[in-house]
């Protein structure tokens, strides 16, 4: 049998399973179209993703259905271990196995919503209305609060009556910018689960 | 990590303590099973539980929660007195040849300097001796009083094996087997590598916890190595990449110290932080400080900082005071904060004292949660019967939840445990109207900058002059952003021997951070990152796992920081000629004319070995500190203290001295002292921990992980429960001073009681996975129990070790 990589094999196998191609991959024809069902991965497009869960941060592979075409929605509907990345290699562990019903859980959020205060609901809003609201908050808050010298007469330029901890689940890129807007406005209030 | 996950395969020993990583990080333990497969190499574990990776261990000893500075410090003692160092290494790369002031001292518990009515030390005589070119002084004999050799061999000349097994309650004949074990590892071709998590950090001595293991590794020479290092197996796929993003008050990205109120001017701020060479010819790599610092403000400010501005140093806030997670929530129980923002963290679950922070949240005037999931913080408000026992009514505060995508859902990168900085990519769009991270911190910024630009406000110049260079300004997208972070040359960038050389043109991104510049013609968002998106491209989003020297290190999978270097301090794995210590596990070589090999060297390529330049290249004397003169605030070697519960009456090493019961060094808030329980009413040790089918607070969501672990339970026992009348399956009550849950028992081998200072200790083992919202059973949150008190230099609370007492329910 010649080397096929897993990915050709995948590309081999979804390409029509012509007869020339089964007998590239060694097998005679005939029994082996007896053999194959529909592979359910086959018309899946393959991403490459990291596991959210601990440091050891093992490569995932997420299979959707769509092809990433204009107006074609995507939907994943199955992760298994990225065999490519040299610590994981393919495996996943008992938390990295149920990824899939994360991403598909019951209580994913779906739309902004607020509290009124002393209430017992949430009401939806659009998100128009939810940044509205909290940058009116957070404006109201530093202007009224932001201190621009101390006792000593130095300039400190701080705001810190308005919190903000940081998720150790959001990307570089996510975090970084966090903590640009922050020291943009001022503030020193903030933290991070990576302390925890 | 020092070193990296691939890389525990190169070690002949294994020590796990202070985590458990078979269930923890069970991708990761895979590189243990194949150090033992492959190398014969063994696997010790030291936990208060028999855990999964004790399981698969070749020697297995328990220890009493909070202790494990007492036994780490046995181990010191052990090598000391046995010679069991690795001489050479220590000689030449520690700081044990260092002469400390004469009027260091260590009395009945307390270092000099001790302050008592600020719980605080004065470290002015912790200082190296210094000749008059500000040189430290060093006796290569090892042989003077004051040298830190011999001031560590009288620190730990009391921790004996009596004193260890009083201590912490782990039998004599398996310290001393474990000792025999490490003892092992001083010779230059055998290698240790010490895997830990959060049962080293959730302590009130945490970092000293850390610092005794890294002491040891330097004893042993098994810093540097392949195989070695001390190795921190942290939490969440990217704890990592947030912690170097530096979203803390103390510190800007890339562990740049933040201004406080005492740095007046932009020239005091830098000539504090920039340190002088405190030995001959050594790189004192953080001489480059003023680099990275004007270059991450011209990331942030763009056009606006100007060397006649000082760069907008103005603009950035000062800090007055504590602003950690514990701080924060404290000034918001007293009034303190108005508003907070919850950015995929879900504190009320995972912070300490429920019913503080409860309360703490209730006095905001509104509340942001960002977040994929439906979280208890975003519902603190809501009552969900004795799991949530409040008044809806009673709480004004205004409560907005965000919905945020997911990792399936976004583009960029996460950095892992072994520093390895990976690009992931969206597999699908997030449900309903969700949005990324940077989506919403974009729109939310943008709205903010317009009501700044139309209605003025406090101090609105900053607000208009960040640095916004995005595409589309509400979305700033991940590409732009690792950009960013990674660096540009904004004025070409020639190289300082040869000026006609340009390194960089205006415009292109930078090769690393040595190319940054502090005259403003650089900028980079995080100089440790710089890089990783270099003229090449996207250095994050390589996918080539060749490993040509079998050694692990795959240079060409994603970028590392920093440089792209896999082992931290690898001049430490060659001897002084230069020449491995270990030729069949080499990683760097000098080659005669420069330094290279299978790693991306921690030296200056043309540092001649006879040059002496040694490997500790970001310490102003270039080795290691043995003994810490600076940095570290309760003391400038580790010592015992008793967790602030604790079983004992006295810390026996210092009977006569409470001030040393407990860390003197850590912060107490008035009113949590008195919520401290007292053995008397509460006699059992109990330890929060995970389970390896849960992911925090996380999984509990997942309909696959919540079947395989649908119910809240603790673990206690056979003899506790034979002493308490309770039966596996029996429903108990666990109370602490602060609060209680109910959940089932499981009575289990696994735990056992301890003979610690003469008396029995037990331990409740309490998982921590649930909660009131999810697709498990509901449950407590377990922090409902846990006290309000962090350590004295990172503020971690003390979660894994606190007393509780139980009954059947």
């Amino acid at each position: 049998m010649i080397n096929v990589t897993r990915r050709q094999f995948l590309k081999i196998t979804a390409a029509g399973l012509g007869s020339s191609s089964l007998a590239l991959l060694g097998f005679s024809p005939e029994p082996a179209l007896a053999e194959l069902r529909n592979y359910k991965l086959a018309r899946t497009t393959e991403t490459r993703n990291t596991c959210p869960y601990c440091s050891v941060s093992c490569g995932v592979l997420l299979y959707s259905l769509g092809d990433r075409s204009k107006n074609v929605k995507s939907e994943i509907i199955h992760i298994e271990g990225d065999p490519d990345n040299p610590v994981n290699r393919g495996t996943l562990c008992p938390k990295g196995a149920g990824l899939l019903d994360m991403i598909h859980s019951a209580d994913r959020l779906k739309y902004p919503e607020v509290r009124e205060p002393g209430t017992t609901e949430w009401k939806r809003i659009s998100w128009d209305e939810a940044l509205d609201r909290v940058a009116k908050h957070l404006k109201a808050d530093r202007d009224a609060n932001f201190i621009k010298t101390n006792d000593a007469g130095v300039t400190v330029n701080r705001w810190n009556t308005t919190g903000f901890l940081a998720s150790s689940a959001a990307s570089n890129e996510a975090g970084y910018l966090s903590h640009k807007v922050l020291r943009g406005l001022g503030n020193i209030a903030l933290d991070t689960q990576a302390r925890i | 990590m020092t070193n990296h996950w691939v890389d525990i395969k190169n070690a002949d020993l294994i020590l796990i303590m202070g985590g458990n990583a078979a269930e923890a990080h069970p991708c990761g333990f895979k590189w243990v099973v194949e150090a033992k497969a492959n190398r014969k190499a063994r696997l010790v574990v030291v936990d208060p539980r028999f855990t999964r990776s004790a399981a698969v261990s070749d020697f297995y000893a328990p220890i009493r929660s909070g202790s494990d500075i007492a036994f780490l410090g046995g181990v010191i003692h052990y090598l000391l007195l046995n010679d069991k160092i690795h001489h050479d290494y220590v000689k030449a790369f520690t700081n044990a040849s260092f002469l400390i002031n004469d009027s260091f001292s260590f009395t009945d518990g307390l270092f000099s300097g001790y302050k008592a009515d600020k719980r605080s030390y004065d470290a002015a005589t912790w200082q190296y001796q210094l000749d008059e070119q500000g040189f430290a002084k060093v006796d290569d004999t090892l042989q003077n009083p004051s040298c830190v050799f011999q001031i560590m061999k009288r620190h730990y000349a009391r921790y004996t094996p009596e004193v260890v097994n009083q201590i912490t309650g782990t039998p004599q004949a398996d310290f001393l087997k474990i000792c025999e074990m490490i003892a092992e590892t001083a010779v230059p071709d055998r290698v240790m590598t010490i895997c830990y998590a959060l049962g080293w950090t959730q302590h009130t001595v945490g970092t000293q916890n850390i610092r005794t293991m890294a002491m040891i590794q330097l004893l042993l020479g098994n810093m540097g190595r392949a195989g070695g290092g001390v190795n921190a197996l942290r939490g969440h796929a990217n704890v990592q990449g947030i912690t170097d993003q530096c979203l803390y008050s103390e510190v800007l990205p890339g562990y740049l110290g933040a201004p406080t109120d005492a740095d007046k001017t932009r020239e005091e701020y830098l000539a504090k932080r920039t340190p002088k060479p405190l030995r001959p010819n050594q790189m004192n790599y953080a001489q480059n400080f003023p680099k990275w610092h004007t270059s991450l403000m011209k990331a942030w400010y763009g056009k606006a900082a100007t060397a006649e501005n000082g760069f907008c140093y103005d603009w950035l806030p000062k800090k007055d005071a504590a602003y950690d997670v514990l701080a924060l929530f404290e000034r918001m129980y007293q009034g303190k904060l108005n508003g907070f923002i919850c950015q995929g963290f879900n504190p009320l679950a995972s912070a300490p004292h429920k019913v503080k922070i409860d309360a703490a949240l209730a006095k905001l005037k509104f509340l942001v949660v960002i977040d994929p999931l439906a979280t208890e913080t975003a519902e603190f408000w809501k009552h969900y019967d004795e799991f949530n026992p409040v008044d809806s009514a009673k709480i004004q505060t205004e409560v907005f939840r965000l919905p945020s995508t997911c990792f399936a859902e976004q583009d960029g990168t996460f950095t892992n445990s072994s520093r390895v900085i990976q690009w992931h990519w969206k597999g699908a769009d997030g449900p309903g109207e969700s949005m990324s991270d940077t989506d919403i911190i974009g729109g939310l910024f943008v709205k903010l900058r317009a009501l700044y630009a139309k209605e003025g406000g406090a101090l609105p110049e900053p607000v208009l002059g960040l640095a916004w260079p995005y595409r589309i300004a509400t979305q700033p997208s991940p590409e732009e952003l690792a950009m960013e972070i990674s660096g540009k040359a904004l004025a070409d960038v020639a190289d300082p021997k040869d000026a006609t050389k340009i390194l960089a043109k205006a415009g292109e991104q930078l090769a690393g951070f040595a190319q940054l510049r502090d005259d403003g013609s650089t900028a980079a968002g995080n100089w440790i990152y710089c890089g990783m998106w270099s003229q090449t491209g996207n250095l994050t989003a390589r996918r080539d796992p060749a490993d040509p020297t079998g050694l692990g290190q795959s240079l060409g999978w994603g970028f590392a920081w920093p440089a792209n270097r896999r082992i931290l301090y690898n001049r430490a794995a060659c001897d002084l000629s230069g020449k491995p210590w270990d030729a069949s596990r080499a990683v760097i070589a000098w080659d005669g004319s420069k330094w290279g090999g299978n790693d991306i060297p921690d030296m200056r390529p043309d540092a001649k070995p006879d040059e002496a330049v040694m490997p500790f290249i970001m310490n102003p004397e270039g080795v290691a500190r043995l003994f810490a003169f600076e940095r570290l605030l309760d003391g400038p070697l580790p010592e015992h203290y008793e967790p602030f519960e604790t079983p004992l009456d006295a810390n026996p090493l210092h009977p006569n001295n409470p001030q040393a019961l407990s860390n003197p060094a850590a912060r107490v808030y008035p009113g949590d002292l008195e919520a401290l329980g007292k053995a008397s009413e509460f006699p059992y040790v109990a330890s929060t921990y995970r389970l390896v089918e849960h992911f925090h607070f996380w999984t509990k969501h997942s309909v696959l992980n919540a079947i395989t672990q649908p119910q809240q339970f603790i673990e206690i026992s056979e003899e506790l429960a034979r002493e308490k009348g309770i039966s596996n399956g029996h429903r108990v009550r666990v109370r602490s001073k602060r609060g209680q849950l109910v959940a089932v028992a499981v009575v289990t081998k696994r735990i056992r009681s301890l003979t610690v200072n003469g008396r029995k200790t037990h331990l409740v083992g309490i998982p921590f996975h649930w909660g009131f919202r999810g697709a498990t059973h509901p449950g407590y949150i377990t922090n409902v129990l846990t006290p309000f008190i962090g350590d004295a230099n990172s503020q971690t609370p003390e979660f894994k070790t606190f007393l509780v007492n139980i009954e059947k329910a």
